[in-house]
């Protein structure tokens, strides 16, 4: 009879860390393809938003220079796409709580940072796959793909989808009971989605908009979004002042880097309360 | 049955660093003093149970042990290091399993176990290796591949219980591992956890309101109100409580009375019939029946239980605070299926 007490502690370091985010990453993965309504049910409301608020507004707003408001909206529903299933995967340790697996990987001698890395990582994987489901559409609504734009519109996927993934950990870290999960569905999602730009151009709105529009860090993932794919479509002048692109704050027309320097920071800061959040739950 | 129900000769393993030490452990909450001064020791490869009704301390001290819990006063350590100052120590070197099912339904057994497996750090060219050993363990093997969502409620449990043996700890935490499990699967839930400590070598920590379960641990502690109030072998806790007994009833009690104490027995009258107090009542029967003289018309022997016991101990039964409160555990345990 042996008893292997006095083994070292196994796994410990940055290696070991690294291994547990990668197995985290690998659930995500494993629980996101084994769940095929979950993939056909999160891209039924982009879906519903791109053809029937496509069609619906598009003869309220018309179209210029042969562009019109499908092909506007086409990469806010994407992005919607991205943010809803980012979401839905961070929110899911609410259920992981509820059906205890969330224990067996608080318990464990890991790092908190390592499971919310390998969780942070699992949900912008799922979210960029659900979002390049999407481009499938882009020829039905008349948008152009080429191949460096569906190489951009990924990475820039995944930047968006670190960072509300990040986000959404940190509140579901937050989060004691599933009830309050539809709430903050309700109350955060449909909003920053709403008020982000990704139905909607922001140029020309009231002060009161403008002003949570500029507040709403989603706002600065979507509008790089939307330059990339509109810069691999033929858009004249008339179609550009239709539908602008870029996001002012103060006057100061924001470039590319600086938008994505703003969800960079808005992803690092909550992936630091995510791992607070964790360390601080049960 | 395994064989290994009687309690094991702990003789000589005196001079081993106990598996757990726990000394005048203290848990408060607010007002409320949960643990009250716990002491005890259990030594590696031992089946230890603490018994008490809901409420009496035991997921508390459990949870203080497993470094989920920081003890208000009082240290204890588990497998050599410190559950306060050296948790993450601990941690890695006990499996636990709790109340509540901790598994992705999800995910295959096998998935669960793998999960499981890179979280405690096994090396990568062992973690096929004790996914395979620990299964058969349990006799899950042939569902490897399944869904754990395809479980029953005791396959469930019995994989949580080889999810815990995985990374070979030195010591393995049940707290209340049959709640709302049928007897029979109770009883191979039991043999799965002699079978670890046969071959792992492993010690068990349990905690229970059963009875009937802590016969098979090999020393108990009984705790009522965050205290120990009696810590035994079952063999002598039950001797403390009394004898055996046989109540015989016969044409004629008053000369089966005198019968019976011409042969030096302790033999009371009893309404009705008569009370002899023996050694060991199953095989005293025969011997009784013989020597009364007048016929006999019922013979019942009785042997002290555990319920007996806590009885004696604490004035009242186990069982009786926790009937209302096992419903709603059931009940999630159902709910946690519908997912």
């Amino acid at each position: 009879m042996t008893t292997i007490q006095e083994a070292p502690v196994r796994g410990a370091g940055l290696a070991g860390d690294l291994r547990v985010a990668g197995m985290v990453w690998t659930r995500e993965l494993i629980r996101y393809t084994r769940n095929r309504t979950r993939i056909v049910s999160g891209l039924m409301q982009p879906v519903l938003f791109l053809f029937v608020l496509g069609y619906g507004m598009g003869s309220l707003v018309g179209t210029s220079g042969g562009f019109n408001f499908r092909q506007f909206v086409f990469p806010g529903v994407v992005a919607m796409t991205v943010v809803m299933t980012a979401m839905f995967s961070a929110i899911s340790i609410v259920w992981d709580r509820e059906f205890g697996f969330l224990r067996e990987m608080l318990i464990a001698p890991v790092s908190r940072a390592a499971l919310v890395l390998g969780k942070t990582a699992g949900g912008a994987t799922v979210a960029a796959a659900q979002g390049a489901i999407m481009l499938v559409l882009a020829p039905l609504v008349g948008v152009r793909l080429t191949v460096l734009l569906v190489a951009e519109v990924i990475a820039l996927e995944l930047v968006m989808a670190v960072a509300v993934t990040a986000f959404g950990v940190f509140v579901a870290s937050r989060i004691q009971k599933m009830e309050a999960f539809q709430v903050v569905m309700q109350m955060l999602m449909m909003p920053m989605l709403f008020l982000s730009g990704a139905l909607f151009p922001l140029n020309n709105l009231p002060g009161w908009l403008t002003v949570i529009t500029r507040v709403n860090p989603l706002t600065y993932a979507v509008d790089p979004l939307r330059k990339v794919v509109f810069a691999a479509q033929n858009m004249n002048t008339a179609a550009r002042a239709r539908f602008p692109t870029g996001v002012s704050v103060f006057g100061y027309r924001m470039p590319t880097p600086a938008e994505l320097g703003v969800v960079a920071v808005f992803a690092g800061v909550f992936f630091l309360l995510a791992i607070w959040g964790l360390a601080t739950t049960e | 049955m395994v064989e290994t129900l009687s309690p094991r000769d702990l003789s000589g393993s005196a001079s081993q660093v106990p598996a757990i030490e726990a000394e005048h452990l203290v848990k408060c909450f607010g007002e409320l003093t949960a643990v009250n001064d716990v002491s005890f020791s259990v030594l590696p490869g031992e089946i230890f149970a603490f018994l008490g009704p809901n409420g009496a301390g035991k997921s508390t001290t459990i949870n203080m042990l497993c470094t989920l819990a920081r003890p208000t006063r009082g240290r204890a350590r588990v497998a050599g290091h410190d559950v306060a100052s050296d948790a993450r120590s601990v941690r890695s070197r006990i499996g636990l399993v709790f109340q509540e099912q901790t598994l992705d339904e999800q995910l295959t057994a096998e998935e669960n176990l793998r999960f499981h497996a890179v979280l405690y750090g096994v090396p990568h060219d062992e973690v096929n290796g004790r996914i395979t050993r620990v299964l058969d363990l349990v006799a899950l093997s042939p569902r490897r591949r399944d869904l754990v969502s395809t479980f029953s409620g005791g396959m469930a449990r019995r994989l949580e219980i080889a999810r815990g043996m995985l990374h070979t700890p030195a010591v393995l935490f049940l707290d209340e591992p049959t709640i709302g499990l049928d007897p029979q699967t109770r009883a191979l839930m039991w043999e799965d956890v002699l079978r670890m400590r046969a071959e792992e070598g492993v010690t068990i920590f349990v905690t229970s309101h059963y009875m009937d379960e802590a016969e098979y641990a090999d020393r108990i502690a009984i705790i009522d109100h965050g205290q120990i109030i009696a810590l035994d072998t079952p063999a002598n806790l039950k001797a403390a409580v009394g004898m055996d007994t046989v109540v015989l009833e016969t044409a004629d009690d008053e000369a089966a009375l005198r019968a019976l104490r011409r042969l030096g027995l302790r033999v009371e009258a009893t309404n009705p019939g008569v009370t002899a107090f023996v050694e060991d009542a199953d095989a005293a029967v025969s011997h009784l029946v013989g020597a009364v003289g007048v016929a006999v018309r019922t013979v019942r022997a009785h042997r002290p239980t555990l319920d007996d016991v806590f009885l004696h101990f604490t004035g009242r039964e186990i069982r009786e605070d926790h009937v209302e409160s096992q419903v709603p555990m059931m009940m999630r345990a159902r709910g946690a299926r519908r997912r």
